[in-house]
């Protein structure tokens, strides 16, 4: 059984793998199994290129990890990811990354500066320290999330949106063509959020494509051009416009997929 | 008394100071990353490796020790991560299974090799300093005291080559995956290296000093320090600082404690309580994170809303009372008397906020009105907007108003002042004063 979804979008036949070579991020027929029970099911996406995508759907649906098993950070139980028709592997460096700001010690000696130069660590080669126009490319990213009189604060003594503003400006000095983002929206101040979607729409304008794993339903049709509304299996992916309905978030976010919960947890129960 | 001697003392002081320097490199990055458990677990799990390595080789040869580590590092870290995956602990319980079940494998092998090699479990544990300088041959540089100095500069070869890998796999291992550093080959490595570490510095210091080193220097530094390269820094000087005072004590300690001059403290356990001395004098007196500096700021900011409290009180004062100017005494019963109230007084008549009149009443004076304005208008400024935008009831607007004004600073304040700044009353009908 396929799963529903918008009729406008991208079909997959089943059996025969297909990758959308000039798609910033094709997914083809993924799955992904914690302790066997699986968290994704047949996962079918490419992603349209230039476009910021929303990534919605309820606690558990399997938002981040989609985002890090498309980045070879959780194992695949099957399928396969290809980004612009290679192997993430292949296209680290035109990859950026931001995890959940829970995800790291604030509390770890390092200024700001310092965290953001780590995004440069990609393009250097090993054993061999960041050059100061590394810093220099750290320092201009810093300004432009409106964070340069920050620099050398430690990081503790950032607020919670500041802290996310320097994940951001931690992204934008990996310069990479997809950005996948988990959350950068939680817990933020409105200042950071409008900052966060001024920088957003300036990636998208030269030309990059952004997937925003994002909470808030009503900001949703605002904030992306695109969504995927995920709950274990993608509901429905397409432009916003046409796929972001009444009945679709009913689908995802109603009890009407409470089968699917229970069949993974009688397979995770099997095994 | 025990009669110095360079040549003896000389090589104690050297092999503590490179095993200590050596422990507290890779120490630092397990104190950093949160599994500071990890390096007492591979520092006991080294021991069958060793024991397996002699039993093989009937040697005490630096080669099949170093093997014998490697081997035992990378199993400990793999059975923990495997024992966490699977077995439904979370990490500390799991190290704690994968090390003690090696550590007495190792125990019960060491008996065996025992009897082929001159190995000794009590040396294992506590190690033999002392015996050191006994094993140089016709004068040379004693043994253990290469193994612990190549130990030492193999981890600042170590840290100095992979220090950017290092970093970043310890501040945010996913990233660095992404990226291209695989965060979880620098795991092992970083186990490895522990592990080595362990292994050139246990004949001559023990586990249990080990162990110390690894955790103690860094944690000190940590306390001291905002920048990596600082802590790391830190560490290592403490670690030094400790194996000299530790040999120092050991030596001269009995005499000075009045008991018998003859029998020496051992020189390991005594580095061993004089960095746990050091970090003890840190968590007291560190400038920033020390509890002295921490009570030394709470006892400030408690003066601070005191000095507050009177200014709004005399403002209040005289908007009901004006020209009339209040008792002394009843401004200190207001907030509460007490030596705290008669400080706060005392500080802001130095301020020259607060001038007395006469012998018993006290008036604000220009400067103290204009502070004292400000936190009148931003008390009332703040219930107009908490009455603005949230249900609360007129009689509980008062003390959350009482509580933030302390904190406003001039940035909030303004923000404030932009946002209400029209109100022109408070919600209880008072005048917002400009």
């Amino acid at each position: 059984m396929s799963p529903s979804r918008s009729p406008d979008h991208r079909r997959f036949e089943h059996d025969q793998v297909h990758h959308d070579d000039d798609s910033p991020l094709s997914i083809h027929d993924m799955t992904v199994a914690y302790h066997r029970k699986p968290v994704l099911w047949d996962i079918d996406y490419a992603a349209p290129q230039g476009k910021l995508v929303g990534i919605v759907g309820p606690n558990g649906a399997g938002k981040s990890t989609l985002i890090k098993a498309c980045l070879d950070l959780v194992p695949r139980a099957s399928g396969s990811v290809r980004i612009y028709g290679k192997s993430y592997k292949e296209q680290r460096r035109v990859v950026g990354y931001v995890p959940q700001r829970e995800s790291v010690d604030w509390d770890f000696p390092a200024s700001a500066l310092d965290v953001v130069t780590m995004g440069r660590y990609g393009r250097i080669p090993w054993c061999i320290p960041p050059r100061k126009n590394d810093k220099e490319a750290a320092l201009h990213a810093l300004n432009q999330v409106g964070m340069g009189d920050y620099a050398f604060r430690q990081i503790s003594k950032l607020s919670g949106g500041q802290q996310q503003r320097v994940f951001l400006a931690r992204a934008l000095v990996q310069d990479a063509r997809v950005y996948f983002m988990d959350e950068p929206f939680a817990g933020v101040d409105a200042a950071t959020e409008a900052a966060i979607v001024t920088l957003l729409r300036e990636l998208r304008e030269r030309g990059r494509t952004v997937l925003v794993v994002h909470h808030d339903l009503q900001t949703v049709p605002e904030y992306f051009d695109e969504v995927l509304l995920l709950n274990m299996r993608i509901v429905a992916a397409g432009p916003t416009s046409s796929v972001y309905t009444e009945e679709n978030l009913q689908k995802t976010y109603g009890g009407r997929l409470t089968l699917l919960t229970e069949a993974a947890e009688a397979i995770a129960r099997s095994g | 008394m025990m009669e110095w001697d360079v040549n003896i003392d000389g090589w104690i002081i050297a092999a503590g100071i490179c095993s200590a320097m050596a422990c507290a490199l890779p120490g630092t990055f397990l104190v950093l990353r949160k599994m500071s458990l990890m390096g007492d677990a591979i520092s006991h799990a080294v021991l069958p490796g060793l024991a397996i390595a002699f039993l093989i080789t009937n040697s005490r040869g630096v080669l099949p020790m170093f093997i014998g580590a490697v081997i035992v590092g990378i199993l400990t870290a793999v059975g923990t991560q495997v024992i966490t995956r699977h077995g439904k602990v979370e990490s500390g319980a799991a190290m704690g299974v994968v090390f003690s079940i090696l550590f007495a494998l190792g125990l019960v092998l060491i008996r065996q090799a025992a009897d082929h090699v001159d190995l000794d479990p009590q040396c294992v544990l506590y190690g033999n300093l002392s015996q050191i300088p006994l094993d140089a041959l016709d004068g040379g540089v004693p043994p253990a005291v290469v193994n612990v100095a190549l130990a030492l500069l193999l981890n600042i070869i170590f840290v100095c080559a992979l220090y950017k890998e290092l970093k970043i796999c310890a501040f945010d291992p996913q990233l660095a995956t992404t990226l291209g550093i695989n965060a979880n080959v620098m795991h092992y490595l970083l186990m490895v290296v522990v592990a080595v570490t362990t292994v050139a510095s246990f004949e001559a210091v023990g586990s249990i000093l080990v162990i110390a080193m690894l955790i103690v220097p860094a944690a000190t530094a940590r306390l001291l320090s905002d920048r990596m390269g600082t802590t790391l820094v830190l560490a290592v000087i403490v670690a030094g600082v400790s194996a000299v005072l530790g040999h120092l004590l050991a030596f001269r300690g009995p005499g000075w404690l009045g008991l018998d001059p003859s029998v020496a403290i051992e020189t390991a356990a005594m580095i061993a309580v004089v960095t746990g001395v050091l970090f003890l004098i840190t968590l007291v007196f560190a400038p920033r994170y020390g509890l002295v500096g921490k009570w030394y700021h709470r006892a400030r900011l408690t003066l601070q809303i005191v000095r507050e409290d009177m200014l709004g009180i005399l403002y209040r004062w005289g908007e009901h009372r004006p020209g009339e100017d209040i008792f002394k005494e009843d401004l200190l019963s207001a907030v509460g008397r007490g030596t705290l109230a008669r400080i706060a007084l005392g500080s802001l008549q130095r301020r020259k906020a607060v001038e007395s009149i006469g012998s018993d009443r006290v008036r604000l004076s220009a400067t103290g009105r204009d502070a004292a304005t400000k936190l009148v208008r931003d008390h009332r400024l703040w219930e107009g907007y908490m009455a603005t935008h949230f249900d609360i009831p007129l009689d509980h607007l008062h003390e959350p108003a009482e509580r933030i004004e302390h904190y406003l600073g001039d940035d909030l304040s303004e923000q404030l002042q932009k946002e209400m700044g029209d109100l022109g009353e408070d919600p209880h009908g008072r005048k917002i004063p400009e």
